[in-house]
């Protein structure tokens, strides 16, 4: 059996002139965790919108469990939040999840232990018009795991939200991820993707960049951090180096960019060879964040 | 089934939805209200009930056109119905929670049905139990008369239904979509006004009456004439003052099937409309 669970070939949603997701292709396997990351405007939401049947595609096409199910019934397999949670407001918390089980048609049996989960139960006869945002964003990834899906989407899950709100949000996604649950999360929060994701799929004006494990986004090895009393005999050692590329100073540290595989033990014996006293080393990966924006940003 | 008992969760669990639809079929009850109406002036001794309203075959004439009347009231709850839909957003969400755009109008095509059936079915009681109480003729071939009232009034309420339907889905907000049901009702009048006076000029073998029964609001309202001018009591007073009705007030299923097609339109338009629109 295929472990495929969404397949897109070449997506495309137009605005009269404005092209907002462009010949997007990509595949969502089972058992990782996908960030879609991309700044306001890139695409992420018209995306998650045309493959949760709310957004009508401009061309291309996409494909649920490789064409095996029609988009609706694949659905019902699956859960998502996309933008504000969506609930009827007179219903309660109870009320509301019933009411999706009987359109996705499952089981009611997973509604305590999910309110439990999102720390929703003793609300759970409230009306959703008396929950706050968090609750109300609590309460939304209930719903989306009321089903015991095959692949959480989740669209901005912590917009709006206050430091705890997000706090509470985060350890529930972890937890999910934890659980083996397939995510694909939509958020222009890098620390959030890093924080959770395996795979990362970059979007910038509708234009994939990116699709990959997270560690691959930028074909970097790292840089090296580096002060010294002898700034002189440093940057005509680190000018020579075969290993070494772009140098440059932020603070009171040079950065040494590699452009190959340098150990930490093997470039600190070369510099102590060459007779240079370090006042400050350190080997490090540049953040998702600077490999966003310069993936983005050179493109 | 399902998909109907997913519209019926969501109205049941409204309160407005349950008290307009309780309050719709309690005023269906209050046809039975008239068969009170009593004025005694000294010699003069009036019941609205003795005077031949609620005969056997008439009453399905006089009660289906009478409780017709009630349909705009439960139009109210239509258009809410689906205005709540797209003012919650949970129109989209209920695509993707799993059903389709299909789906979704079934289930308000299936409540639409469901409440005309227990409407008629209403209707068809309230009237027996009327008829059965106050009817001179209550034998059996006479009660089975002119039943096909009956199915106009379901006709009628369906393609009643299924228009604001189609128009809360087109235009989105309750209060627009019943102000624009108003508004068509007078747009038809206009219409059949400007035919009057210009389309005999035109078209001289066509006349205004003819376009104009296709005109779905009025299609709907000749389904079911009004029956009071059959009354023998008003029929005799118009004899006595020269004037006769040659009205004909039999159901044509001519005009059930105009208001079946109206309502086939305005299911697939709102199919298109959902389908279409990106939400």
């Amino acid at each position: 059996m295929s472990n495929t669970l969404l397949q897109l070939n070449d997506l495309t949603k137009k605005y009269g002139s404005l092209t907002a997701v462009n010949k997007l292709s990509l595949t969502l396997s089972k058992g990782k965790v996908y960030g879609l990351l991309g700044p306001n405007g890139s695409g992420k939401s018209t995306t998650l919108g045309m493959v949760l049947n709310v957004i009508n595609p401009t061309s291309g096409t996409f494909q649920w469990y490789d064409g095996n199910l029609t988009t609706h019934e694949a659905l019902k397999k699956i859960g998502a939040i996309i933008e504000r949670p969506n609930f009827y407001p007179y219903m309660s918390a109870l009320q509301n999840l019933t009411l999706i089980c009987k359109i996705k048609k499952c089981s009611t049996d997973a509604i305590e232990e999910l309110l439990r989960l999102v720390n929703l139960w003793d609300r759970k006869n409230s009306k959703f018009s008396t929950f706050s945002l968090g609750m109300k964003q609590r309460l939304a990834i209930a719903a989306a795991l009321v089903n015991k899906p095959d692949l959480l989407i989740l669209d901005e899950p912590t917009n709006g939200l206050d430091p705890e709100g997000i706090h509470q949000i985060r350890k529930l996604i972890l937890t999910i991820a934890e659980l083996g649950t397939t995510i694909l999360l939509a958020s222009h929060l890098l620390d959030e993707v890093e924080k959770v994701c395996t795979d990362v799929i970059v979007l910038k004006n509708g234009v994939k960049y990116y699709e990959g494990a997270v560690d691959g986004l930028s074909q970097t090895h790292g840089y090296f951090e580096i002060a010294t009393e002898n700034n002189k005999q440093l940057l005509s050692f680190l000018g020579a180096h075969s290993a070494i590329g772009e140098i440059s100073k932020e603070n009171q540290y040079y950065k040494a960019t590699l452009t190959k595989d340098l150990s930490t033990a093997i470039f600190s014996k070369e510099i102590q060879e060459a007779g240079i006293l370090l006042t400050h080393f350190s080997k490090k990966q540049p953040s998702l964040e600077s490999q966003f924006l310069s993936l983005t940003q050179t493109k | 089934m399902r998909l109907l008992q997913i519209e019926l969760y969501k109205l049941w669990h409204s309160r407005i939805s349950k008290v307009l639809i309780f309050g719709y079929f309690s005023l269906i009850f209050s046809i039975a209200i008239l068969s009170t109406i009593k004025i005694e002036l000294g010699p003069i001794s009036f019941h609205l009930a003795e005077q031949g309203i609620f005969n056997f075959p008439y009453i399905w004439h006089f009660n289906t056109f009478m409780i017709a009347l009630l349909k705009v009231f439960f139009a109210i709850i239509i258009v809410a119905m689906i205005g709540n839909e797209y003012a919650n957003k949970t129109l989209k969400q209920n695509l993707i929670d799993g059903l389709s755009k299909a789906e979704f109008l079934r289930t308000k095509v299936y409540a639409i049905l469901a409440f005309v059936m227990v409407s008629t079915l209403l209707v068809f009681i309230i009237s027996l139990i009327l008829g059965g109480i106050y009817s001179d003729y209550n034998e059996l071939q006479i009660i089975s008369m002119d039943l096909e009232y009956l199915l106009a009034y379901a006709v009628k309420l369906f393609g009643f239904f299924t228009f604001c339907l189609f128009l809360s889905i087109l235009i989105k907000r309750s209060a627009f979509a019943l102000g624009f049901l108003a508004l068509w009702q007078v747009i038809e009048g206009i219409a059949f006004g400007l035919m009057k006076w210009k389309l005999s000029d035109l078209i001289p073998q066509i006349s205004a009456e003819q376009v104009f029964q296709f005109f779905p609001l009025n299609a709907m309202g000749n389904l079911i004439k009004e029956p009071f001018t059959r009354l023998s009591a008003i029929q005799n007073l118009a004899d006595q003052m020269g004037e006769a009705f040659t009205k004909d007030y039999s159901v044509s299923f001519f005009n059930i099937a105009i208001v079946i097609i109206w309502s086939a339109l305005f299911i697939r338009g709102s199919y298109l409309l959902l389908k279409r629109r990106d939400l």
